[in-house]
């Protein structure tokens, strides 16, 4: 079976990220960019099923500027065997479910492994829209997944602990932090990733429109916390949580 | 317009995120429903939360453990008559609104940290690193609500009407198998008025049971950072942080936890926070109001005789 693993660039996860002097949005000129962590989760299990057996074909893709070609190499040295760049900037989750839905009814994958959140929007929506958008289900913040008999079984990370669902193929599936923990890429497979091919789209030969729907009015620098006082002991601390504090 | 609200639910009490959210609806409307899935006893205690103005509820096997897909469809068969669609920002809230609002076309707005106007809200961006405000041009609204931005309605003084939930199809595509719920005496991580939370520094899970001890003292419902739940010595659930829970109690003790901005994500808008490291330069202490510097396990067993 194929499978569609969707890759987002977005600012590294280990840069501190500034709010851009005029509060239009962040800084990202000369910032580190990476592939979205969850999205590395996602493409392990994807490798992974395939060194299985389960898999046969996994193509990554894409919606990003020309850049995002890293992201797709990147995802290719790990194991994937081709790629999709649609260039498209500041889409929304909406429109790049709508291109991801475009690009499943062209390739025809069974499974749609992806992130469950986006670490700059962090908006935690793609995968719900897409399965809506396919009619599909949808096994979202999974930390295990097994394939069996054309229906994909995933333990879910909730709020009190573990679900499992028993999804019908095909579906997506989300990878939260505890699916896996990802390859680094050989040497050799970053060489051989380099002549797997990637194909370039823009939304329109998708026959997609992609034009958002939120405006970004502002974006600020949160309040910030002050720091407070070192305490000597724990019975200083104590006291004050009693007296200054007044929390316990 | 109303605005419709699904209620997370626990057990049969309406959880503290679904009294957050009722609080976010009302700053958008006065009309406030809410659809509650399955539990009549959920139905009724969602009735009686100050605000709401009717309760729908929705009885069936397909809904009882919230499965998203036919959720998603009975949302989407109410949603003519409403202007607004939110739920709180837990894990089914933000499970199920994505797909109802890709269902309506309607692109999600998730975790909202603010209301300015019913169409324009802030939330936070980067990991908590950015506040945005963003307006949107969709027609109808489909939200889910950061709970800890919003102070949680009463559970009581309320006296909305019960009705029942017209039939919607279940598309059939997904089933329940079973879950493993932790049970546990201690209050619930993002309902807790204190919290306490470990991380690396705990070194194995025989030794992060030594917080247990300081938080039955205090009542405080017990966390980690993602490195403590990675390496096996907390639960899952218990994460703190961007990809985690997100907590703002009175109280935050975090215990020997670096303080990474995924880390801040989740508990900075706590009241009053205290850091236990024996780092002096670790970054937690930034946001700390009392810092204290040493090692955990001498400190922590202290702290337990000192709480008395
Ligand atoms: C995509 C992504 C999402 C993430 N989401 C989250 C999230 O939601 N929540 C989260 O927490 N993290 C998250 N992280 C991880 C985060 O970046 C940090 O790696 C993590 O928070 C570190 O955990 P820690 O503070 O327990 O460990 P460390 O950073 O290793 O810190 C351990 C601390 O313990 C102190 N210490 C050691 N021994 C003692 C002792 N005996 N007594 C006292 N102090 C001691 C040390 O000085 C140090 O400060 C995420 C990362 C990524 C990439
Ligand atoms: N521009 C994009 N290109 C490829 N995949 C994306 C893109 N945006 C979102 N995704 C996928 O959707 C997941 C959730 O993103 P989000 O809904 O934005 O938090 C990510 O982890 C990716 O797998």
């Amino acid at each position: 079976m194929k499978l569609l693993v969707p890759v987002k660039r977005v600012v590294d996860y280990n840069v501190k990220v500034r709010v851009k002097a005029d509060n239009t949005g962040v800084e990202t000129a000369n910032v580190k960019m990476s592939m979205n962590p969850f999205d590395e989760i996602a493409v392990e299990e994807a490798v992974r099923l395939k060194e299985k057996g389960v898999a046969t074909e996994i193509i990554a893709v894409s919606i990003g500027p020309a850049q995002a070609q890293e992201q797709i190499r990147t995802a290719l040295a790990m194991g994937a065997d081709r790629g999709i760049l649609v260039e498209a900037e500041n889409t929304e989750p909406l429109g790049v479910a709508k291109l991801l839905k475009a690009i499943v009814e062209r390739e025809g994958p069974q499974l749609v492994m992806m992130g469950k959140q986006a670490i700059d929007d962090d908006m935690n929506a793609t995968g719900q829209m897409l399965a809506a958008l396919l009619g599909w289900s949808q096994g979202t913040y999974a930390s295990k997944v097994e394939l069996a008999d054309g229906a994909a079984k995933v333990t879910r990370e909730v709020d009190g602990g573990l679900e499992t669902v028993n999804l019908k193929l095909p579906a997506i599936v989300t990878a939260d932090l505890r699916l896996n923990e990802p390859r680094y890429a050989s040497l050799p497979n970053i060489m051989k990733a380099r002549k797997k091919p990637i194909e370039t789209l823009k939304p329109a030969d998708l026959g997609v429109d992609v034009a958002p729907r939120l405006s970004i009015l502002k974006v600020e620098e949160p309040p910030k916390r002050q720091a407070g006082v070192k305490v000597g002991s724990v019975a200083e601390l104590v006291a004050k949580l009693k007296t200054e504090a007044k929390v316990i | 317009m109303a605005v419709l609200l699904l209620a997370d639910r626990s057990g049969n009490i309406v959880s503290q995120p679904t009294r957050s959210a009722v609080a976010a609806a009302s700053q958008i409307d006065k009309d406030v429903h809410v659809l509650v899935l399955g539990g009549a006893e959920a139905a009724q205690a969602a009735a009686k939360l100050p605000g709401v103005t009717k309760v729908i509820q929705a009885d069936g096997p397909a809904y009882e453990h919230g499965l998203a897909e036919p959720a998603a469809a009975l949302l989407v068969a109410l949603a003519p008559n409403y202007s607004h669609l939110l739920a709180p920002g837990s894990a089914m809230g933000k499970n199920i609104m994505p797909r109802v609002a890709a269902l309506l076309d309607v692109q999600v707005i998730t975790d909202i940290a603010g209301v300015e106007s019913p169409d324009t809200f802030r939330r936070f961006i980067y990991a908590g690193n950015a506040l945005a405000t963003v307006k949107t041009s969709d027609g109808k609204k489909v939200l889910t609500v950061r709970a800890a931005s919003f102070d949680p309605v009463p559970a009581e003084g309320g006296t909305a009407a019960v009705e029942n939930a017209p039939a919607a199809e279940d598309p059939g595509v997904s089933a329940f198998v079973g879950a493993e719920i932790a049970q546990s005496e201690r209050p619930e991580l993002t309902a807790a008025r204190v919290v306490i939370s470990g991380g690396r520094a705990l070194g194995s899970a025989e030794n992060f049971a030594i917080l247990d001890k300081v938080a039955d003292k205090l009542g405080a419902a017990v966390g980690a950072s993602r490195a403590a739940v990675d390496a096996g010595y907390a639960p899952n659930d218990h994460q703190v942080g961007q990809t985690g829970k997100i907590v703002a109690p009175e109280l935050y003790i975090a215990v020997g936890i670096s303080g990474a901005i995924q880390h801040l994500a989740g508990m900075k808008d706590s009241k009053v926070i205290v850091a236990i490291n024996k780092d002096e330069d670790a970054p937690i202490f930034q946001v700390a109001d009392y810092g204290l510097v040493g090692d955990l396990f001498t400190i922590i067993p202290e702290l337990e005789k000192e709480l008395g």
